[in-house]
């Protein structure tokens, strides 16, 4: 019981009694604000478990992005606040048990035999030369398992899509209806001025470090996501129509960009995603640079929302 | 119990109050919560076979991390379509629970 | 001079804690919003700030405390407009009572 793990311990009771705040808060508000504190918690314990790449995706995309849109939600839902009934004694108490048999379930599976896990720690570390990366994390998403990856942006693509297709057929290519800083007062004025610049830089040299140190091209995509929506809500830039070309241009030039690259593979490599060893290095960072674009505008437009309203000529 | 062992237990527990808050809150809004919360809680089960799965000099295995970045994405544009799909529930009838027994009846004919 | 600089961080780090502490308990205990807010400018200023100073002998180069200093300019930057803006909507929703 040295001090360090006593402080764990307070850390995980700290985590688990802001989760259980964040269920039964009787004010959606309050509900959205501790799960905020919480995803930051969450990225703590992810630096705990030596993972810091998903510690900076938690923290930003986790915490910051999510709770944003979730507050959103709870300022346009104020009216339908405490309506809807709790579930009786009986089920509650079934859900209770069930939840509990599952997690203990899952406690002892998790740590169950063997006693030295299987990894494939050593077969990434192998192979870690070739791919002329040197962050592990890094090497896997975009050279070992980089089809993943491909998808999940597609993914993403898919979810704006869906997004888009929920506005009524009238406003369809119109402007997303953001909510916009009420007041535009000087002081968020200032921070949107002020900020950005300095933004965009952490944002750009958080992909940039990604092949060699903790980071990469989501974390990096979601800070520019952040200050693009920080410039939009203090009213300097317009929300963009969804009928934009440009608009449209940047949420594909990442997806369309990594897909040539993986079918350049074919050709030069011998199979899709595959990367010739001499040009394995400038491939992934066009790949990432595009990709780092294509997140943050996509993220932006993913918290933007539906449109609502078509734009004045 | 090592510090491994805590975080596996943690990652459970927040899974299981996860579930219960998805089950039993009528608000489309907590179910979404707490849909996050059981998210996070399968990450961290992850990290935990991450980290003990270390070896070759790293401190964590990072294929598993690799795995929750995608995750966490994923969870995140999945939420996205939940609110929306919730503000447009609420648009279009006036209530954001979902209740077991009647269905919410459209203002309109669901048209435009 | 290791030993120098490990027990100046455990003392700038202990004091900055003892600062959070007092700016979380100003935090439950006063009374109203504006208060709460003076509370909350001594975690961002004095903890936070004796916290990095603590840690920059523990940063690796001149380039990690640069980025360590940067954390804590940028946490002092966004808290001070946070307080800004939610003193105005306190004022205003005080006034309009």
């Amino acid at each position: 019981m040295t001090p360090p793990f006593i402080l764990e311990i307070a850390f995980v009771i700290l985590i688990l009694a802001i989760a259980v705040g964040t269920l039964v808060a009787r004010a959606a508000f309050t509900a959205v604000l501790l799960f905020m504190i919480y995803g930051l918690l969450i990225a703590i314990a992810w630096i705990r478990l030596s993972a810091v790449d998903v510690a900076l995706t938690e923290a930003a995309i986790g915490g910051g992005l999510t709770g944003m849109l979730l507050l959103g939600a709870v300022a346009r839902l104020r009216e339908s606040e405490g309506s809807g009934e709790e579930p009786g004694l009986p089920t509650l108490l079934a859900a209770g048990t069930f939840c509990v048999l599952v997690s203990a379930a899952l406690g002892t599976l998790v740590l169950s035999r063997p006693e030295v896990a299987p990894s494939l720690a050593p077969a990434v570390m192998d192979n870690l030369a070739q791919s002329a990366l040197g962050n592990p994390v890094a090497a896997v998403l975009f050279v070992f398992r980089a089809f993943d990856t491909l998808l999940e942006k597609v993914v993403l693509l898919l979810a704006l899509i869906g997004v888009w297709s929920l506005a009524p057929d009238r406003v369809w290519g119109g402007v997303p209806g953001l909510r916009l800083y009420a007041e535009p007062s000087s002081i968020l004025v200032f921070l949107a001025q002020l900020l950005p610049p300095i933004g965009i830089m952490i944002g750009i040299y958080m992909f940039w470090t990604g092949a060699s140190y903790p980071g990469g091209a989501f974390q990096g995509g979601t800070v520019l996501a952040a200050m693009w929506l920080l410039v939009m809500i203090a009213r300097l830039q317009p929300v963009p129509a969804i009928s934009l070309r440009c608009v449209r241009l940047l949420l594909v030039v990442g997806p369309v960009i990594f897909v040539a690259i993986g079918l350049l593979g074919f050709v030069f490599a011998g199979a899709f995603l595959a990367y010739p060893p001499d040009y394995a290095k400038p491939l992934i960072v066009i790949a990432e640079a595009t990709l780092t674009l294509s997140i943050g505008v996509t993220l932006g437009l993913l918290v933007a929302g539906p449109p609502d309203r078509m734009q004045q000529p | 119990m090592n510090s491994i062992a805590l975080f596996a237990y943690c990652g459970a527990a927040m899974v299981g109050l996860g579930l219960f808050g998805l089950i039993t809150k009528p608000q489309v809004l907590r179910k979404i919560l707490a849909f996050n919360v059981l998210g996070t809680g399968v990450f961290l089960l992850f990290g935990v076979i991450a980290r003990r799965g270390a070896a070759a000099g790293l401190h964590s295995d990072p294929v598993p991390q690799a795995l929750v970045i995608t995750g966490i994405v994923v969870a995140f544009s999945a939420t996205t379509m939940a609110v929306v799909l919730l503000l447009r529930l609420y648009a279009e009838t006036g209530e954001a629970t979902i209740d077991s027994d009647d269905p919410p009846s459209t203002g309109t004919d669901g048209g435009r | 001079m290791t030993l120098t600089l490990n027990i100046f961080t455990i003392v700038a780090v202990s004091a900055g804690s003892f600062f959070f502490m007092a700016g979380t308990i100003g935090l439950l205990r006063f009374p109203d919003t504006m208060t709460r807010l003076h509370a909350l400018t001594k975690v961002d200023n004095l903890g936070l700030g004796l916290i990095v100073f603590g840690l920059l002998p523990q940063a690796e180069g001149l380039l990690g405390a640069l980025k360590l200093l940067c954390v804590w300019i940028f946490v002092q930057l966004s808290g001070a407009i946070v307080s800004q803006l939610v003193a105005q909507l306190a004022r205003r929703d005080g006034e309009q009572r």
